[in-house]
């Protein structure tokens, strides 16, 4: 196999891949945006901070040291670019960007190991100073030792939620409250997927304990109104209507926002992979096949950034998936067997999350008018309904074009989900036709002065 | 000045000093720009569209809410740029300045 392989990534499934290509003998180059390796889930904290593996990472305390470990283990058999963006793919050619030194790498295999975000659904007054994702709490904490705000409420769904509200409770800050737009049904329905894995679902359950010793206030099903504030001040409180119809005020001066995750799609995009609608999920995703070979060749993809199945899956579909470029390169591989029929069990486990719960598809068709899709631009629903009914904008690039909703500072990556369901919505078509907005380089902002590093 | 962010580990750092428009704070060792600000302010910038001030979104440099200018015009990403002795930042834009559209 030529040498050339590129991972981008430095997450679970990026230092799986990368150990998996050392062990047979190659010299992988890993690409990564941060400053440190880990990703996201197992960030690591600067350095001379002092807080032990079990004070950050809690149950996954010695995953997160095995990730790391690995990951030291393989720098001298490892080309390592930190702090380096991938600003953008051409064929066989990754672009890269160092602060602003500009260069370019070819490759003959590409694993895209890009993680996720938090998937996000507008609500009135999300443009609030205070206004974080689950993601970006954690972050704040994990990675800093600071919570977002002196009162904090955690509101949206998914496994987050709960790990966030409970991480905050145990270091000492005080969480005002707990909204989830999930039901208690919904998750009785999910518990034979969730039972696929019982050590995550215990997990969950003893997250729950510890929100309730603190005598945090739980409520499910409900339905976010407004997140209150001044333009100035910043957040003063939450409002939601309770399951049972009743408006339910939290004063507090910051919330954590997130409805589970969505995959980084931009850079299999710029590669040209194929992607296709996922019903389930409810969102546009690259089509992989079981070992994650893309539609392009020579480009696989794995970990959160094609499908959210979480950390654990993320180290096995990041090894898989190298294991799957080498046999393609004519090399000996052992070991595919039992990683895809590990991650089944993960798949039929994030089937079970995604159960419990659910995106909340339909609250975006019935936001306010006046309330911000896109809080990168103050772009209100209003407008983006208007672009669909008087510009005839059915198709998610169209309605961009003329509304801007998804041409701000973020690219689309939070208001892209719930704009196009408030386009299918107004233009009464479903999901799947109103399309998904294209990866456009460069993905994040690039400085105007690049030089090109001709040292490369 | 009112904190948005609140240190609840990792406080025995070493500090240093940064200026917040004009006024000079504490910044701890190991502190992103970004909580190097919002452990002394409440937020970060002014939206140019005139909805009011941002103190950031993600804080994993996907959102781009963070950007603020530094006195000598330079953009730095808050969230992933490590606070420096030194540094200067504006987060205020100064009147009739960037708001979008221009009257």
């Amino acid at each position: 196999m030529a040498a050339r392989v590129i991972v981008i990534g430095a997450g679970p499934a990026g230092v799986r891949a990368a150990q998996a290509l050392a062990g047979a003998g190659l010299r992988p180059t890993v690409i990564d945006e941060g400053r440190r390796d880990g990703g996201q889930i197992y960030r690591r904290q600067p350095e001379g901070f002092s807080r032990t593996y079990d004070a950050l990472y809690g149950t996954e305390a010695a995953r997160a040291a095995s990730v790391h470990a690995t990951f030291d283990a393989l720098r001298s058999r490892i080309d390592y670019l930190p702090e380096t963006l991938v600003w953008n793919i051409s064929p066989g050619m990754v672009h890269l960007v160092s602060g602003t030194r500009y260069h370019a790498l070819k490759f003959d295999a590409l694993i895209v190991c890009s993680g996720a975000t938090d998937r996000l659904m507008p609500v009135k007054g999300w443009q609030h100073a205070g206004t974080y994702t689950l993601g970006g709490a954690q972050v704040a904490l994990k990675s800093q030792g600071c919570a977002v705000g002196a009162r904090t409420v955690m509101m949206g769904t998914g496994p987050l939620l709960y790990l966030v509200a409970a991480q905050y409770v145990k270091a000492g800050a005080q969480v005002c409250a707990v909204l989830d737009t999930s039901t208690a049904l919904q998750r009785l329905r999910a518990l034979p997927a969730l039972l696929s894995i019982p050590a995550s679902l215990w997990k969950g359950l003893a997250l729950m304990r510890v929100l309730r010793r603190a005598k945090v206030p739980i409520h499910r099903g409900v339905r976010p109104v407004e997140i209150k504030g001044t333009p100035q001040g910043g957040v003063t409180g939450v409002a939601v209507k309770l399951q049972d119809g009743a408006m339910f005020e939290r004063a507090c001066d910051a919330v954590a926002l997130g409805y589970h995750l969505r995959p980084e799609t931009q850079l299999a995009d710029l590669a040209g992979c194929e992607f296709h609608f996922d019903e389930a999920s409810q969102q546009w995703l690259p089509h992989t096949d079981e070992d994650g070979r893309s539609s392009v060749k020579g480009v696989y993809l794995a970990g959160d950034g094609a499908r959210v199945r979480g950390a654990d899956a993320a180290e096995r579909s990041g090894r898989l998936a190298a294991l799957a470029a080498m046999r393609d390169a004519g090399m000996a591989v052992e070991g595919i067997d039992t990683l895809r029929a590990e991650l089944q069990r993960f798949t039929r486990f994030a089937a079970g999350l995604r159960t419990a719960f659910p995106w909340p598809a339909g609250l975006a068709a019935s936001v306010p008018d006046d309330t911000l899709v896109c809080r990168c631009e103050a772009i209100t629903a209003g407008e983006l309904r208007r672009v669909v009914r008087e510009a005839g904008a059915r198709e998610a690039n169209r309605a961009k074009a003329f509304s801007r909703v998804g041409m701000g500072r973020c690219q689309g990556r939070y208001c892209g989900h719930a704009g196009a369901e408030i386009i299918a919505a107004a233009a009464c078509v479903p999901l799947s036709a109103v399309g998904r907005l294209r990866g456009q380089a460069p993905v994040k902002p690039l400085p105007m002065a690049l030089v090109e590093d001709t040292c490369k | 000045m009112n904190a948005r962010f609140v240190r609840v580990a990792e406080t025995g750092r070493k500090t240093f000093p940064v200026t917040i428009d004009g006024v000079v704070c504490e910044a701890a060792e190991g502190d992103t720009l970004m909580v190097a600000l919002l452990t002394t302010v409440s937020a970060l910038r002014d939206s140019e569209f005139g909805d009011g001030r941002r103190a950031g979104f993600c804080l994993m440099g996907a959102c781009q809410d963070c950007w603020v200018w530094t006195t000598g015009g330079e953009r730095l990403r808050a969230c992933s740029t490590p606070a420096a002795p030194g540094m200067s930042i504006v987060t205020r834009l100064t009147e009739g300045e960037g708001i979008w559209p221009r009257g």
